[in-house]
């Protein structure tokens, strides 16, 4: 966490009370911003001031004790330099009834207990249509968990200044704008609540690729499924477990994606017996609540996916008929490029490599040149087939399309000679 | 917060204004105006403007005026008129703006009004009312 790191460097100090003021900003960092650009609209200014609030405790705690309700103390801080900002600027006439508003609130006492949390109105304007979608995720990970623009720029491959300043520009839209932070209505749920997975999704993504290329991405993956149980916590919709169930599956591989040596490992090599079991068990969890709503989506279908995969580890087969059918469903529910592709790979696996190819030589080559997924598995099924100088042209393509190392290693050593 | 309206079309949707008069089109606009104006979120200001074809665009650069015969930019989609409304959020902006006419044949662009940088001036000939 940003703050954390900044603090550190501040005050050398007591190390308890600093382990203390982390475990509450860790705990209830998108919470206070969440409660505080709730009433203002300004993200950026919430931040800063809960920056700010976050080494004032570092500086008096110490001396004066950890207060009772640590959370309160943090947001009355933090409300007061909001409101000293701005009378210092100035502000437009319509932030003064909001600050007064937050005032009040904070100093009835409502709040000792407990701050209402916000976080789902956050998450719904971070992924607000109209905001670019480029940036939903990374606001995300930075307004709700506090990471930094460096971290974030890291995992999306951008510099740091750049992923700045596109932060910068999207909260200023968001407060300029006028932008609500409200949950949509029934009618526009739907859609309102795909962009807020997706953008989660894409945090995972992100992680997912960089397995074993770059450990610091990894964090990543975490950060999402963090962001999914904040979502399910206020909003249990089918959709969101089913992102929760999928990631999770995923999560519960991780380690069995590579060997001792680093090496890739395919799904169908992996050993069961390294399978998180407990990841597992909850993503099973997730996805049975999810599927008993009667709302079928994409990422309850990809959830199901892995999970019949994971099924693997009790039976020591796996259900392919099952897979190649959830796929046939969930092209067309969420039609995409890597769904007919391994819909592909999986009817080769029921009905033999020739229907897979048969299927590989429907997708629109145009569409494929640059799509790793399709040429590794079109050089297996050529493989299968005894079709070695196209296996071999279509593995070389697949070998220099391979962004991770440890996939390039994997596909020489399969290429036939 | 107040809102303009911007609303950008075509030359088919330029063409619909003319004579003798596309009935649909027409009272299309006339139900959206008395919708925005019964809403109480109806700002005073906005108007269509003429087609694109009447547009000059004028410069001046080293002192010196140059002056075009057209609109400023020479896109297809071109700006037809613009209308202010002040309503809390932007979401709902963007329900108003859903709703123009224009939405379905062309285009409406949302933009928040800058607050006022000056002290309005009025001219001292001119006693301002109410």
């Amino acid at each position: 966490m940003r703050l954390i790191g900044a603090n550190a460097r501040r005050t050398p100090g007591d190390a308890d009370t600093r382990r203390t003021v982390e475990a509450i900003a860790r705990g209830s960092y998108g919470r206070l911003i969440a409660y505080l650009s709730a009433r203002t609209r300004d993200v950026a200014a919430a931040e800063d001031a809960l920056s700010d609030a976050l080494i004032a405790a570092l500086a008096t705690w110490p001396r004066d004790g950890v207060p009772r309700n640590p959370q309160a103390w943090l947001l009355t801080a933090a409300r007061n330099r909001l409101a000293d900002h701005a009378r210092h600027i100035k502000v437009q006439t319509l932030a003064l009834p909001e600050l007064e508003m937050l005032s009040e609130e904070t100093d009835d006492g409502v709040l000792s207990d407990s701050i209402p949390d916000e976080r789902l109105k956050l998450l719904f304007v971070c992924a607000h249509p109209a905001i670019d979608a480029d940036i939903h995720t990374p606001l995300m990970l930075q307004a709700v968990l506090g990471l930094d623009a460096v971290a974030i720029a890291r995992a999306f491959l951008v510099s740091p200044q750049t992923m700045s300043q596109r932060l910068v520009r999207a909260k200023r839209k968001i407060r300029d704008a006028g932008i609500a932070f409200e949950v949509p209505e029934r009618d526009e749920l739907p859609q309102r609540l795909d962009a807020v997975l997706n953008a989660i999704y894409a945090a995972y993504g992100n992680g997912w690729e960089g397995a074993g290329v770059d450990p610091l991405a990894r964090g990543l993956t975490a950060e999402a499924i963090w962001l999914a149980r904040v979502l399910i916590a206020l909003m249990p919709e089918a959709e969101a477990r089913g992102l929760l169930s999928l990631m999770l599956h995923c999560e519960a591989r991780r380690d069995a994606r590579r060997d001792a040596q680093g090496r890739y490992i395919p799904l169908s090599a992996q050993d069961p017996q390294r399978w998180n079991i407990d990841l597992l068990a909850e993503a099973e969890r997730e996805l049975s609540d999810a599927a008993s709503a009667g709302k079928m989506g994409r990422f309850q279908l990809e959830a199901a996916i892995q999970s019949v995969h994971a099924e693997h580890a009790r039976t020591g087969v796996t259900h392919w008929p099952a897979i190649a059918a959830f796929y046939q469903e969930l092209l067309v529910v969420s039609p995409s490029l890597g769904a007919r592709v391994a819909h592909a790979a999986a009817v080769a696996e029921v009905h033999g490599a020739s229907h897979g190819m048969e299927l590989l030589n429907g997708i629109d080559p145009a569409s494929v040149l640059g799509y790793q997924p399709f040429w590794a598995v079109r050089a297996h099924l050529l493989t299968q087939l005894h079709d070695v100088p196209a296996a071999k042209a279509a593995y070389d393509c697949a070998i220099a399309l391979a962004e991770d190392d440890a996939v390039r290693q994997f596909l020489m050593a399969c290429r036939p000679e | 917060m107040q809102y303009a309206l911007l609303i950008y079309e075509n030359p088919a949707g330029f063409a619909r204004r003319d004579p003798p008069g596309d009935n649909e089109f027409v009272g299309a606009w006339r139900a959206y105006y008395k919708a925005v104006v019964e809403a109480g979120i109806y700002v005073d200001g906005g108007n269509p403007l003429l087609e694109p074809g009447t547009a000059t665009t004028v410069r001046v650069q080293s002192g010196k005026r140059s002056v075009q015969d057209g609109p400023y930019a020479n896109t297809k989609e071109q700006l037809g008129g613009f209308m202010l409304i002040e309503v809390p959020t932007l979401d709902m902006a963007l329900d108003w703006a859903a709703r123009c006419p224009a939405a379905s044949y062309g285009a409406v662009e949302v933009r928040p009004l800058a607050p006022v940088m000056h002290q309005r001036i009025v001219r001292p000939d001119v006693q301002e009312s109410g």
